[in-house]
C-alpha cells in the first residue's frame, strides 16, 4: 500500500478518531487544540468523500428537533459554533430564512405544535403566516399553499468546505491526517489500541469511533453489538443557477414521522435543489440515483413549483444518512476500553459537527484523559471562497492584477479559475483527484459538466496536483 | 458601492469567436470605421470546430470542404485580417447595463459598451445529469463535445469500449472520434423508430464506422462506481430492459443554447429553440443587441453558423447607421412534429432569414414532406420538399413559402403533412 506524506505515525498517539467526515474532523480540530497527538483516520483518499459530501447543506437551528435529545441540544449549539467558525474561515453561508409551507388543513393545524417545539428548542423567533406573505416571499410556489411557519434563521452553507475547513485547522493544529487508512481491526492492550489498516498499523491510548455509515462495524470490532447502521438514501436535483430567483429561501415541508421530506432550498453555488427522498437500504454503498427517486422527486416538484421542473438539471446525487434504530445521537463511552463511539449522527451532523466535538471532549475528559488547553493556536484556515454571496476570485480585480491565473476561466459554467485549481492542487489537505478538485474548486460542477472545460480542468490537474503517494482516483477501501 | 471596473468602447462587440461571430466581424470590421472586438473565454478562437477534428466544414459558407481545425483557422484569419479585434481567454460574465457587459480575462476586470451587441455563444449538448438519468456517478460519461476536447486539444486517452447515446449528425462524429481515440464504439442506440430516421449520411457512416445502432431504445441507468461498467437500456416498445457493458459513455446531441448571458440581459427567448426570440433580421428583443449562429437553433452545422454571422453584420450596419425601429410583425410558430423553428418573428420589410431558409426541428421522420403554411384559418401556401425532414439535424425550407404571409395578419403556423 501506498506510504503517506504526514508524520510517521509508529509512535502512540493519545487519541485516534476513525472518519474523516464533518464529525471526524470536527473532532480532530477540537481535540488538536489541547496538548494531544490526534491522529484522524479516513479510509478514503479524502476527507468529507462519505456522507458529508452529499447532503441538504442546511445550517439548522434545530427549531424541528425532538425537545430534550442531545441531538437538539448539539444541533443548536452547532448551528451557532459553525455559523461563527464559517465567518472566521470564509466557509460560504447565505442567511436565507426558511418557510414551512402547509398544504393541508393537517398540515396548517400542525404549525402552532410546531411553534411550540421550536422554543421548547429554544428558538424563539418562528412565526404563523397566512398564505399572502408565504406567496409574497415565494411568488413562484405551487398553487394552494395555506399557511406557513418562518424560520428566519435556517441558512445554506457548503459542506465541502466546512469538512475540509475542520480538517486542514486539524492538521495545521497538529493533527495527523491518515488517508486510505481503513480500520479493519483492533487489538486491545493495557497501554494502547492498536488499529489495524491496510496501510500499516495506527496505536493510540484513546480511540473516537466517528466512521459514519461504518461505525457499527467498527463497534463490532470493540466487541459491542450495540446497534446497526440502516443507509437511508436520500436522491436530489441540483437546478441550474437561472433557477435561482425562483428560491430564495429554503422551503420546508411540514415534518412527518418519515423524516424532514423534500425541501427546495438555495445552494450557496447559486443553484437551486429538490429533495431529499428517504429510503431505507441495506448496502452501504449504494449512492446511486433510481428511477423511482426522480419520479418520486419530479412529482414532489410539480407540486411545490412547477415551474422549477421547466428549469435545466444540473446534477442529481443521493447521499447515505446514517440512521439507526435509537431515536438520539447515539454517543456513549466505554472508559475501560479508552473508546467513544459517535454514532447515528443521522440528518443533522454537517450542523452539530463542532458541538459533537465539544461534546466528546468533554466525555473523554471525564472519562479519564488528561488534557490542557494549548496557550498559542495557529489561526483558523482562510478557506478559498467557492460561494455566490460573497465576491468570487474571477470576480476581484485586485487579484487578478496582482495574478493572472485568477484571471484565467477554466470552468465556465462555475467561473472557477485556472489560479483556483492549482491552489487545490497545492493546499494544505489538497485534491487528489477530480471529485476532490470538484470539492474544493467546484470546477465541472456545472451545466456543461465538463462538455467545455472537463478536458482543460483534467490537464490542469494533471500539470498541478502533488505527488504525494495517494491514489488519483477515487477509492473506497472498506 | 465601490468604483466601476474599467471600460473599452469599440463599436460593436461580438461575444463568442465561433463560426458565426467570427464570420460577422469579418463581414463587418472592414466597412467599420471604429472597431469590432470580438470576445472568447476560450484560450484560442474558433468555437467549436477547433476540436472537432475531422472532415465537413466549410461548403456553404466557404464552398469548400476542410476539417474543423482548418475551417476554424481559415475564419480567424479572415476576421483578424479584416481589422477586428479578436481576445481570447475573456469572459463575458454578465451585464451592467443594456449594452455593456462585464468581462474577466487574465488582462483584468473590465467592462465593454458597444452600439451594437451580436450574442454568438453557441450551443451545447445536454450532459446526463440534464437528461435525468439515474445510476452511479462513474468516470467515462462524456458529452461529444468533451469527448472531442479529450481527443483533439488534450490528447488524452478514453476508454476501450463506448456506447453513444443519440443517432444525430453529432453522433457519428462522436464515433469517428472513438475510433480515432481506440476506443470501440460498441452500440449505438436512439429513441427512433428506424434506421432511416438519421437519412442518408448516416447510411453511408454505418457502413464505414460499422457501429450497431438499437433504435426505439433509451438508457435507464448508469452502472459503475469509478469507473463506467455497463449501461442499462429499455426498448421503448417493449419494455425489456438489458445491460451493456462499456467503460465508456458518450451522450451526444440533445442540445441546449448558451443562453446564460441572453437570460441574464431579460432578451425574450423563445420556448422552442430557448434561445433569443429573433426576427429575421436576428434582432432580440433588445434594441442594439442581436444573436446568430447556434445560440438560435440548436443545432445546425458550422456553415449555417457562418451565413447567420454574414447576415447579421448587414443588420448591424443598418443599425449603426440609424435604422427606424422595426415594424410589428407576426409570429412564425411551429406545429408538430415541428419541436421548433427559426427565427420566429416576420416583420415588414425586413429581409429575408439568413440563407434564405427557415430552420425547424422535427420530431419524427417524414420522407416526403409537404410544408403548409397557415394563417387566420386559412392556408397560405403548401409546398413539397425533396429532401427528408429527419429527427437529429436541423430542417431547412425556402423562406420563400411566407411570400403570401401578410404581415398584419394572425400567428403563422407551419406544419407539415
Ligand atoms: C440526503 C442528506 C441530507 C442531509 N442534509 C443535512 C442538512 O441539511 N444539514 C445537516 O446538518 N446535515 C444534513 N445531513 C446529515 C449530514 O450530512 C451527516 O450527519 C454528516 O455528514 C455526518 O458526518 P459524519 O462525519 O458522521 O459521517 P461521514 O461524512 O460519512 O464520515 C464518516 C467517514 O468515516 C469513514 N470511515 C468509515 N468506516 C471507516 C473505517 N473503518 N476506517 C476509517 N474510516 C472509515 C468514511 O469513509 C467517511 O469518510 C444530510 C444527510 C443526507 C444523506
Ligand atoms: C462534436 C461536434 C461535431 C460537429 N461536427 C460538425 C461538422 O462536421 N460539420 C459542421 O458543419 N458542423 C459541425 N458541428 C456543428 C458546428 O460546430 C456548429 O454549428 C458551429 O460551431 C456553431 O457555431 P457558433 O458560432 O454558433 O458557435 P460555437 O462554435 O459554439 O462558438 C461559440 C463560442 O462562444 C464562446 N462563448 C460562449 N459564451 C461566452 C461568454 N460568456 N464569453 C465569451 N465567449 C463565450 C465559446 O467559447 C465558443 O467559442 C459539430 C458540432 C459538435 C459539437
Amino acid at each position: 500500500m501506498t506510504a503517506t506524506p504526514h508524520r510517521p505515525h509508529d509512535g502512540v498517539f493519545d487519541v485516534a478518531v476513525i472518519g474523516g467526515g464533518i464529525v471526524g474532523a470536527a473532532i480532530a480540530r477540537d481535540l488538536s487544540g489541547y496538548d494531544l497527538a490526534v491522529a484522524l483516520l479516513e479510509a478514503r483518499d479524502d476527507v468529507g468523500d462519505g456522507t458529508s459530501k452529499a447532503n441538504t447543506a442546511i445550517l439548522h437551528t434545530g427549531f424541528d428537533a425532538k425537545p430534550g435529545t442531545l441531538e437538539s441540544e448539539l444541533v443548536a449549539r452547532g448551528c451557532r459554533l459553525l455559523g461563527a467558525y464559517a465567518e472566521a474561515t470564509g466557509i460560504p453561508v447565505e442567511r436565507t430564512g426558511a418557510i414551512l409551507v402547509a398544504w393541508t388543513g393537517e398540515e396548517l393545524e400542525a404549525l402552532p405544535g410546531l411553534k411550540e417545539k421550536a422554543e421548547a428548542n429554544g428558538y424563539e423567533r418562528c412565526r404563523i403566516v397566512g398564505p399572502d406573505e408565504v406567496y409574497r416571499d415565494l411568488p413562484d410556489l405551487g398553487e394552494g399553499a395555506l399557511g406557513g411557519l418562518t424560520v428566519p434563521d435556517e441558512a445554506i452553507i457548503c459542506t465541502w468546505t466546512t469538512n475540509l475547513a475542520l480538517a486542514t485547522d486539524a492538521q495545521q493544529r497538529g493533527a495527523t491526517l491518515l488517508l486510505r487508512h481503513a480500520v479493519t481491526g483492533i487489538d486491545e492492550r493495557d497501554e494502547a489500541t492498536t488499529l489495524h489498516t491496510a496501510a500499516g498499523d495506527v496505536r493510540a491510548r484513546w480511540v473516537v469511533n466517528a466512521a459514519g455509515l461504518g461505525a457499527d462495524h467498527v463497534d463490532r470490532l470493540f466487541g459491542h453489538d450495540r446497534f446497526t447502521v440502516t443507509p437511508r438514501r436520500g436522491e436530489l436535483f441540483v437546478f441550474d443557477k437561472l433557477a435561482r430567483p425562483l428560491a430564495n429561501k429554503i422551503i420546508l415541508p411540514v415534518p412527518s414521522s418519515r423524516g424532514k421530506g423534500v425541501l427546495i432550498a438555495p445552494t450557496v453555488y447559486g443553484n437551486v435543489m429538490l429533495g431529499p427522498t428517504a429510503e431505507d437500504l441495506t448496502d452501504r454503498t449504494a449512492t446511486a440515483t433510481s428511477e423511482e427517486g426522480f419520479d418520486f422527486l419530479l412529482a414532489k416538484g410539480a407540486r411545490l413549483m412547477p415551474r422549477l421542473l421547466a428549469e435545466e438539471v444540473t446534477a442529481g446525487y443521493a447521499g447515505l444518512r446514517a440512521a439507526i434504530d435509537h431515536p438520539d445521537y447515539l454517543i456513549e463511552t466505554e472508559p475501560q476500553q479508552r473508546y467513544v463511539l459517535v454514532g447515528g449522527i443521522r440528518s443533522t451532523g454537517l450542523t452539530a459537527g463542532m458541538a459533537i466535538a465539544e461534546h466528546v471532549r468533554g466525555l473523554l475528559a471525564d472519562a479519564g484523559l488528561a488534557m490542557r488547553a494549548r496557550e498559542t493556536l495557529p489561526e483558523p484556515p482562510r478557506m478559498p471562497n467557492i460561494g455566490e454571496a460573497s465576491p468570487r476570485p474571477y470576480q476581484d480585480a485586485g487579484l487578478i492584477a496582482r495574478d493572472p491565473a485568477y484571471g484565467t476561466l477554466t470552468c465556465f459554467c462555475e467561473r472557477v479559475t485556472e489560479g483556483e485549481i492549482r491552489d487545490a492542487c497545492h493546499a494544505a489537505v489538497p485534491a487528489r483527484n477530480l471529485d476532490g478538485l470538484r470539492r474544493r474548486t467546484r470546477a465541472m460542477n456545472g451545466r456543461c459538466q465538463g462538455f467545455y472545460c472537463g478536458a482543460a480542468v483534467a490537464a490542469l490537474y494533471e500539470r498541478h496536483h502533488t505527488h504525494d503517494g495517494c491514489h488519483h482516483h477515487s477509492g473506497d477501501d472498506r | 458601492m465601490t468604483h466601476q471596473p474599467p471600460l473599452t468602447t469599440p463599436d460593436v462587440l461580438v461575444i463568442g469567436a465561433g463560426p458565426a461571430g467570427l464570420t460577422a466581424a469579418a463581414d463587418l470590421a472592414p466597412g467599420q470605421a471604429g472597431t469590432v472586438l470580438v470576445v472568447d473565454r476560450e484560450p484560442a478562437a474558433g468555437g467549436v470546430p477547433r476540436h472537432s477534428d475531422h472532415t465537413g466544414y466549410g461548403l456553404r459558407d466557404l464552398r469548400r470542404v476542410l476539417s474543423g481545425p482548418a475551417y476554424a483557422r481559415r475564419l480567424v484569419d479572415r476576421a483578424a485580417a479584416a481589422g477586428a479585434e479578436i481576445r481570447t481567454r475573456t469572459t463575458v460574465t454578465g451585464w451592467s447595463g443594456a449594452d455593456t457587459v462585464e468581462v474577466t480575462s487574465p488582462e483584468g476586470r473590465y467592462r465593454i459598451r458597444a452600439r451594437a451587441i451580436v450574442l454568438a455563444t453557441g450551443a451545447r449538448e445536454r450532459p446526463r445529469t440534464a437528461r435525468r438519468i439515474p445510476g452511479d456517478r462513474p468516470e467515462g460519461v462524456l458529452t461529444t463535445g468533451q469527448l472531442q476536447n479529450l481527443v483533439h486539444l488534450h490528447h488524452r486517452p478514453v476508454g476501450r469500449r463506448a456506447v453513444i447515446v443519440g443517432g444525430e449528425l453529432v453522433s457519428w462524429s462522436a464515433a469517428l472520434t472513438l475510433r480515432e481515440a481506440g476506443c470501440t464504439p460498441a452500440l449505438m442506440i436512439s429513441e427512433h423508430p428506424k434506421a432511416e430516421s438519421y437519412a442518408a449520411f448516416n447510411a453511408a457512416g454505418r457502413t464505414a464506422l460499422r457501429v450497431p445502432v438499437a433504435t426505439r431504445t433509451r438508457v435507464t441507468r448508469i452502472i459503475g462506481k469509478n469507473r463506467c461498467e455497463a449501461v442499462e437500456i429499455e426498448h421503448l416498445d417493449t419494455g425489456r430492459r438489458r445491460t451493456v457493458a462499456c467503460d465508456t459513455v458518450v451522450f451526444t446531441g440533445d442540445w441546449i443554447p448558451d443562453h446564460e448571458l441572453a437570460r441574464a440581459a431579460g432578451l425574450t427567448l423563445d420556448p422552442g429553440t430557448l434561445g433569443p426570440l429573433t426576427d429575421t433580421a436576428l434582432r432580440t428583443s433588445s434594441p442594439g443587441v442581436y444573436a446568430a449562429g447556434n445560440l438560435l437553433h440548436p443545432v445546425d452545422t458550422a456553415d449555417i453558423a457562418a451565413l447567420d454571422g454574414r447576415h447579421v453584420a448587414e443588420q448591424v450596419r443598418r443599425h449603426l447607421s440609424g435604422e427606424r425601429e422595426p415594424a410589428e410583425g407576426v409570429p412564425l410558430i411551429a406545429d408538430a412534429p415541428f419541436r421548433w423553428i427559426a427565427p420566429q418573428i416576420l416583420r415588414p420589410g425586413d429581409p429575408a432569414p439568413p440563407h434564405g431558409r427557415l430552420l425547424l426541428w422535427t420530431d419524427t421522420f417524414v420522407r416526403f414532406p409537404r410544408i403548409t403554411v397557415r394563417q387566420d384559418s386559412g392556408t397560405v401556401t403548401t409546398r413539397r420538399l425533396p429532401w427528408p425532414a429527419a429527427p437529429g439535424r436541423a430542417f431547412r425550407i425556402p423562406s420563400a413559402v411566407l411570400n403570401g404571409v401578410s404581415p398584419t395578419g394572425g400567428p403563422v403556423h407551419i406544419g407539415v403533412q
